[in-house]
């Protein structure tokens, strides 16, 4: 074929140029899994094609300075399609992108050229994109999570089980005082953190300072007190990202082990200045997960969690909100077990029937805590050790602060629960089988565990999970 | 407030002082300490053994007592040093760990005779 090419103004096929069946992704391309629901009348082909163009280097008609680049080389390649198991109204399209289509290090360029526009392209009903394989050339460039799992282990000297955390209640109201009280009572009943509510940032009835100066006296006495370390997510989300510095600034001046960020609403910009800010004053980085609901539970418009849990670990964090599978909040057992991978492990091989699409690659960047958080009480203890392990936290609002005793019973209970479950486990009994037995025998030397299995024995949430993996189920 | 039970911790009471893992649970008795360290084992860490005096339990650093066991699988050598260490230090903590070199952090950590706090 002739190297030359000339001016032809006017509407292309999308599928003359960017369907390409017979290419083989380069190690170094970024993978993309689209699961598109075209409008009627247009072909698989030229949906998958128009998706990749739109994402890359396409617009809607020729224009002259195509000619003076070699868009051959940028542009995205639509490579293969798949049926959706159970659903024929939709498919899935693989993309793949060069990786010189993106800055180095910037989630942010990657999101707005992979879920930009095309999201609200007029050719496709539905846009969905399930999963991203980042090279691991691409993975380098960023900095990931400050700390990660080991860091935070030896800094907070905690080994061999879950971490445990609650996070403060009522979210909104309390004064600074106040607010304080209910974390130095968690504290000092056994949990290793407490966390500031997403909703609580710096408003009329709690200023932020007040709250660091009354969280860390709580902190500092708990520590005293029971001779092991503590620490309570200090929520530094702020309208500008000067702001969220100063507040940062303020939680190191006063030695707090560990800060807090809202990645979605506070930007991934915001959360990537902030990791790199937490890696170069090694204070550890909890990210709530606000809006996510918004992106990901449509099953056939928006994106995946596990890709928002990816670009989480490219951007900086040390642990990340991931479900619970077991609470209130939604989550699909094996789809969760799925992209917890994602977050923690070195390598993660492709996986269906978890719905992982790529091979994934991390490199030596560090891993990040998932964190179940969410309708959670101690009797599910026995199944969130079993699914989640060593590697989590696990966090108990209304079931430490709910307590008839108070949160210091509550958060006794809930760490008596904890350890009772890891140690049968360690002794290779079926944690989730037994469950009931080794907590009822974890109880007769804990009162509070035995008032915390009275209080909640019945609350249940057993609604169907709306985003479900794509299966057979005709 | 009578059903209420008060929480017993304070600055002043020395038996409120904990050692991180497992210190929420009654001590282990010999039998539930070699299913742990069979756990150990099973896991393929390096087995190892440290103590100090409860005062110092938060610190990093505890005194090791000899050096890690590298590859040691045997259950019964594993307890005998575990054994030989709390006799050696009858009043402090001595806590029983398992080193995952591959993770460079301690897959286990756990108290395993304790000491009287101070």
């Amino acid at each position: 074929m002739s190297s030359r090419k000339t001016y032809d103004a006017g509407v292309k096929d999308y599928r003359e140029t960017y369907w390409m069946p017979e290419y083989t992704p380069a190690e170094t391309d970024i993978l993309a899994c689209f699961k598109i629901t075209p409008q009627p009348g247009v072909p698989r082909e030229e949906a998958a094609a128009a998706v990749a163009a739109e994402s890359s280097t396409g617009t809607w008609t020729t224009v002259w300075t195509d000619l003076l680049t070699d868009l051959d080389h940028y542009k995205g390649r639509a490579y293969s399609i798949e049926d959706v198991p159970g659903d024929d109204s939709c498919f899935y399209a693989l993309i793949a992108y060069p990786i010189d289509l993106f800055e180095e290090g910037s989630v942010v360029n990657v999101f707005t050229s992979l879920v930009g526009n095309v999201f609200g392209f007029k050719a496709v009903r539905g846009l969905r994109l399930e999963d991203i394989r980042f090279p691991i050339a691409y993975v380098m460039t960023c900095n990931g999570p400050p700390n990660g799992i080991q860091v935070e282990r030896d800094k907070m000297n905690k080994y061999g089980r879950p971490l445990l955390g609650c996070t403060i209640k009522p979210k909104l109201g309390l004064s600074a005082k106040n607010y304080g009280r209910a974390v130095y009572e968690c504290l000092r009943g056994g949990l290793d953190f407490t966390k500031d509510d997403e909703n609580v940032n710096s408003q009329p009835f709690m200023r932020w300072n007040h709250r660091f100066d009354f969280c860390m006296e709580a902190i500092h006495k708990a520590e005293a007190e029971t001779g092991e370390r503590k620490g309570h997510y200090l929520n530094v989300t702020a309208p500008t990202p000067e702001e969220m510095y100063k507040r940062a600034e303020y939680a190191k001046s006063l030695g707090a082990p560990i800060i807090m960020h809202d990645y979605l609403t506070g930007g991934f910009c915001a959360n990537t200045g902030l990791a790199q800010w937490c890696r170069d004053n090694g204070i550890l980085l909890h990210i709530h997960r606000a809006m996510h609901a918004v992106l990901d539970r449509n099953p056939i418009h928006g994106i995946h969690f596990r890709v928002l849990a990816k670009a989480l670990r490219l951007s900086g964090g040390d642990h990340l909100h991931s479900g619970t599978v077991v609470g209130k909040l939604e989550g699909d057992r094996e789809a969760t077990l799925g992209w917890i991978d994602i977050m923690r492990d070195k390598y993660i091989k492709e996986d269906r029937s978890r719905g992982i699409f790529f091979d994934q690659d991390w490199g030596s960047m560090p891993g990040v805590l998932p964190v179940a958080s969410g309708g959670i009480h101690v009797w599910h203890m026995p199944a969130l050790v079993s699914i989640f392990g060593d590697d989590s936290v696990l966090q108990f609002g209304g079931g430490t602060l709910g307590h008839p005793w108070g949160n210091a019973a509550g958060a006794a209970a809930n760490r008596v629960a904890l350890e009772a479950c890891v140690q049968a486990r360690n002794e290779g009994r079926e944690v989730e089988k037994e469950g009931k037995e080794i907590l009822s025998n974890a109880a007769k030397s804990s009162p509070e565990l035995k008032a915390a299995m009275e209080t909640w024995k019945e609350i249940k949430f057993e609604f169907d999970t709306v985003d479900k993996l794509d299966v057979a189920h005709r | 407030m009578s059903d209420i039970q008060d929480y017993q911790s304070s600055l002043a009471d020395t038996a409120s002082r904990k050692f991180e893992t497992f210190s929420y649970l009654p001590e282990m008795n010999a039998e539930q300490i070699r299913r742990q360290v069979q756990y150990i084992v099973a896991q393929g860490w390096n087995p190892g053994i440290e103590h100090t005096e409860p005062e110092n339990a938060a610190d990093n650093y505890w005194y090791m007592w000899k050096l890690p066991m590298f590859g040691e699988d045997d259950v019964d050598t594993i307890i005998n040093e575990c054994v030989a260490c709390h006799n050696a230090h009858p009043n402090n903590h001595v806590r029983l760990m398992g080193f995952d070199n591959y993770a460079q952090s301690a897959g286990a950590s756990m108290v395993i005779y304790r000491g009287n706090p101070v």
